[in-house]
């Protein structure tokens, strides 16, 4: 076995057992079955009776088409007819043998009126939707005096048609715009989630083994280089395999509730028919991603001597994933912004921002190829600059954590003439 | 199996680190360096390991240079004790061991003979953070030897130990040896290395001052010991030709001769004048050639 695999299984495996990663995954696990199970958390709580609110209707002619129509509408409430007065209503209402008391009158050009009561009025909802199906009455009334018959109505009612096209007869329809935002919002969170607590844990790794001093070790028996991507790769393969579990877990849960779910949040994502090609940028752009902030993140961690400073060394890095996760973001309302162009180049964003862009608008091939070609450059530059570092930074032991030790590290890899 | 430097250079920036080292240690031998603090007795190792590169000249092992493709065949024990604290003792050896290309059962089965013969047999799957500093030295010396280098470069191995553990330890080195391994260690105590030791070398800020063998080092060196216990004053031999020093000591004196025949004419010299108990020629021990010849650089 050579030296690469031992020391990448040993970083996963001894990971993998680890009391932090097993219970970080229990909880997202958890997690996803919450979510998944939302809807029959709620039911849960929701009390299945149908709330009941009186109704005095002074007219004598309201309640029928009213009551008809809220029974049409919603499940939440029911409309009773109450015959006494208003005030044994309200005192009804006190009493909570009702949710709330309507009073319904017709004003002197017989149209609709309406008095809400209730205890309180901060629950919004039942008050909004029965304003509405006496609005609807209203409506139905008032049109009905005018003369105006049913048919005319509806036409009027119905909403206006509004086409949007695009010309360019490359250019996304608004349909898969949609499902591109959906995936590249995913894209985007799952990025930088792992670049945030899988960076910083290659980089925790390396202080650690640097701080116990076992590094002189490793690094006396493998070199540098090898111990810097086993240990990248083998981190990878650890976030790998919880992020597939609680995408393992999610899928079963998503098919076994297929029907609930379908056609819901997944057709708002866009998930239901991307194209292939989609799905590989996503992939790619994600390892290279993952590689460039990994490598980074190595060669840092290999520059403090403490754990402790490890934190310090990360900031840095987190400045600029978020740096790209906002361009990114921003990119999503206007993919065709300069800065949005540009940064799709520029190493460290365009893992983010380059699939937003191809996710989102239709770019020529070249332009993706480029920047694919200047993130690959960028990985090996930073491996390169990297290994020289890490080299000499794990033979570097100092308080400090700054610029200087960058360059004393670099120094002390090097080949003095 | 020698392994060669050949003017060995090393500088870190303007500050040089080790200069001009040239050495030749045969196979099967124990070679130590001695040095005070920062005299480039690590900086040598990590060259030798390939962990820093050399600024100038160069350092073979059996006519090739050491990379590591050789490093099954090199154990290190390095002066900054590094282990994983998290790890188990059998967790952590089998890593090591398989680093240095070894397999699983081979390593298990060579650390419960290691374990046993130190005597802890039961640290196998106890965490390293849980021993005592000493038993955490036998692990990392473990660690070292596991894979029976052909090279061994040892870092200080005995500093922090206790003398039963010491003496453990310098057995096994021993053993080692005697098993064909060429071993390099470094020490700042004399008497480790005068008693392992065929060839040394003593370093001071990077320049060798003395390297030889233990036998040849002593021989040139001149200087004696001549040790007198009497009954009477010896006060006035401080002031005789040939004596260097001269030491008063409770029982009478210890001098620091320039050759034997001094001692010859100290010992015509003191006829009749008392009872003598003692008079003793002595070899200069490697303490005072360390002393005369790093001490003398200081001043």
């Amino acid at each position: 076995m050579s030296k690469f695999w031992v020391i990448l299984s040993h970083t996963y495996l001894s990971k993998l057992k680890s009391k932090a990663f097993i219970i970080s995954t229990i909880i997202s696990l958890l997690f996803v079955v919450a979510v998944a199970n939302v809807q029959s958390i709620i039911d849960l709580f929701a009390d299945d009776e149908v709330e009941q609110i009186a109704v005095i209707d002074e007219s004598n002619t309201l309640f029928v088409p009213l009551s008809t129509n809220v029974e049409a509408a919603t499940d939440d409430f029911e409309l009773v007819e109450f015959n006494g007065t208003e005030e044994e209503g309200k005192e009804a209402v006190i009493n909570e043998e009702y949710k709330a008391l309507l009073v319904t009158t017709l004003n002197d050009k017989r149209l609709p009126e309406a008095s809400y009561y209730a205890n309180d009025i901060s629950d919004s909802g039942n008050q909004i939707q029965l304003e509405q199906q006496v609005q609807q009455l209203k409506i139905a009334l008032a049109t009905g005096y005018s003369g105006i018959d049913e048919q005319e109505l509806m036409e009027i009612n119905a909403p206006v048609t509004f086409q949007v096209t695009a010309l360019d007869e490359t250019a996304k329809t608004e349909e898969e715009l949609n499902q591109a935002r959906g995936i590249v919002y995913v894209m985007l969170f799952l990025l930088y989630i792992t670049v945030m607590s899988y960076g910083q844990l290659i980089m925790t790794d390396v202080a650690n083994e640097k701080s116990s001093r076992v590094m002189e070790l490793l690094v006396s028996s493998a070199p540098a280089v090898t111990h810097m991507f086993a240990k990248i790769l083998g981190i990878a393969l650890l976030g790998l395999t919880q992020v597939g579990s609680i995408i393992i877990v999610g899928f079963i849960l998503i098919k076994s509730k297929q029907e609930e779910y379908m056609g819901g949040i997944f057709e708002y994502l866009g998930f239901q028919d991307i194209s292939p090609a989609v799905y590989i940028y996503a992939i790619v752009f994600f390892l290279l991603g993952y590689l460039v902030y990994a490598t980074i993140a190595a060669m840092l961690g290999s520059l403090v001597s403490r754990v402790e400073d490890a934190g310090q060394m990360m900031l840095p890095l987190i400045f600029l994933i978020m740096i790209a996760f906002f361009i990114a973001m921003f990119g999503l309302e206007a993919p065709d912004s300069t800065i949005v162009k540009v940064t799709s180049f520029i190493p460290f964003f365009s893992p983010m921002i380059m699939f937003m862009r191809v996710g989102m608008l239709d770019i020529p091939t070249w332009e993706v190829i480029l920047s694919i070609g200047i993130l690959a450059l960028s990985i090996l530059l930073f491996a390169y600059i990297g290994a020289k570092v890490y080299k000499g930074g794990v033979l570097l032991y100092g308080r400090s954590s700054s610029l200087k030790d960058f360059k004393k590290a670099l120094a002390l890899s090097k080949k003095d003439s | 199996m020698t392994l060669v430097l050949n003017q060995v250079t090393k500088r870190f920036g303007k500050d040089t680190a080790v200069n001009h080292l040239s050495l030749k240690i045969p196979e099967k031998e124990m070679f130590g360096f001695l040095g005070g603090n920062g005299a480039g007795k690590t900086t040598t190792f990590r060259m030798i390991l390939g962990l820093l590169d050399i600024t100038e000249g160069e350092i073979s092992w059996n006519g090739e240079p050491i990379n590591y493709s050789k490093s099954h065949l090199i154990g290190y024990l390095p002066e900054e004790r590094g282990l994983y604290p998290k790890l188990t003792v059998k967790d952590q050896i089998i890593y090591l061991g398989k680093l240095r290309g070894m397999r699983k059962k081979e390593i298990v089965s060579e650390l419960e003979s290691w374990l046993e013969r130190f005597k802890v047999p039961e640290y196998m799957n106890k965490r390293v953070e849980e021993l005592s500093k000493g038993n955490q030295q036998k692990i990392q010396f473990i660690s070292a030897v596991i894979h029976k280098p052909k090279l061994l470069i040892l870092d200080e191995p005995f500093s922090g130990l206790d003398p039963v553990n010491v003496e453990m330890l310098k057995r096994a080195v021993i053993d080692l040896k005697e098993q064909g391994t060429s071993i390099v260690f470094s020490s700042h105590r004399m008497e480790h290395v005068e008693e392992l030791c065929e060839h040394l070398c003593i370093l001071h800020k990077g320049n060798p001052v003395v390297q030889g063998s233990l036998r040849d080092i002593k021989r040139s060196f001149g200087k004696k010991n001549l040790i007198i216990h009497a009954d009477f004053e010896l006060d006035f031999l401080g002031d005789e030709s040939g004596v260097v020093q001269y030491k008063k000591v409770a029982e009478g004196c210890e001098l620091q001769i320039e050759n034997e025949d001094v001692s010859q004419q100290i010992f015509s010299m003191l006829q009749g004048k008392g009872f003598i108990r003692k008079f003793e020629l002595e070899e200069p021990s490697l303490n005072d050639i360390f002393i005369e010849k790093v001490g003398a650089k200081y001043e």
